[in-house]
């Protein structure tokens, strides 16, 4: 069995990496990227401790999330697409208008 | 085993997350993010979570990143245009790996779809955990199942009222600044 603690370290390595995207990248695209990877994260920690209490409601859980994960997905995707029919760009550092 | 594979598997997913957000270019950016899932999902798989892990390949892998794909090259951004290996060099490699598929295929078909001697006695156990995630998904947490239902609704008739964009707005040249 695989230890608990290292599929914990795994998760936070990976969510920090997300963290780290969102807050580096300048382009929106890879920014949603890096928040499916933090969503990802999240659900290898739900199947880390449901494997290890030997329950099955974690799985259902991140069963949940990844539904979750899929409209915002769309819906996020949508609204770059019109961002960048409006400001012709996708670089959230152009995209200032609400900027006084 | 178990234990190496998980290494491995941990390896590759630490290092295609770092590709996903180091990469200049989106493209391959989301490519890195389809090896990313490919590797947690063969984390799943070790945890004995097989459902979740074919949910993974084909939600994650298949239908999201089809997704991405699709807006990027939707977007056309020319940016970061890619130099580094020659159009020759990456043909031959995509000849390669292709007739290492192919040749795979083959012989898994020669030998009957399965790699190694099938085991006789493996029964429910080693196929999945789907039957049981269906039934506590259909008792206890139906509830929330069918109130996803309705998530999937709102985001689809969202999705497609936020694409569709405004309607007929005279284009008079004042957006933006």
């Amino acid at each position: 069995m695989i230890p608990l603690s290292w599929l914990i370290a795994l998760s936070a390595i990976v969510f920090v990496i997300g963290v780290v995207g969102v807050l580096v990248r300048r382009n929106a695209l890879v920014i949603f990227m890096s928040i499916e990877l933090m969503l990802n994260a999240a659900n290898l920690a739900f199947v880390a401790f449901a494997r290890h209490q030997n329950s099955i409601d974690g799985q259902i859980f991140v069963f949940f999330v990844m539904t979750v994960a899929a409209a915002e997905v769309a819906i996020g995707l949508a609204i770059i697409v019109n961002l960048f029919r409006l400001r012709e760009t996708i670089f959230v550092d152009e995209i200032n208008l609400l900027k006084g | 085993m178990v234990p190496y594979l998980f290494l491995g598997f941990a390896g590759l997913l630490v290092a295609t997350a770092l590709m996903v957000v180091l990469h200049r270019n989106p493209i391959t950016s989301a490519l890195f993010l389809v090896l990313a899932f490919v590797s947690l999902a063969g984390i799943y798989v070790l945890l004995h979570a097989e459902f979740l892990g074919m949910v993974q390949i084909l939600v994650y892998a298949g239908a999201i990143m089809v997704l991405f794909l699709f807006v990027i090259m939707y977007l056309n951004l020319q940016h970061d245009v890619e130099r580094g290996v020659q159009i020759a060099v990456r043909r031959g490699i995509g000849w390669a790996l292709g007739a290492l598929l192919l040749l795979s295929g083959g012989a898994l078909l020669s030998r009957g779809w399965s790699l190694g001697p099938v085991k006789a006695d493996s029964g429910l156990e080693g196929i999945g955990n789907a039957a049981a995630i269906g039934q506590t998904l259909y008792s206890r947490y139906l509830f929330p199942f069918e109130v996803t239902s309705i998530l999937l609704l709102v985001a689809m008739v969202g999705a497609i009222i936020i694409a569709k964009g405004q309607p007929a707005q005279p284009d008079d040249g004042t957006e933006g600044e």
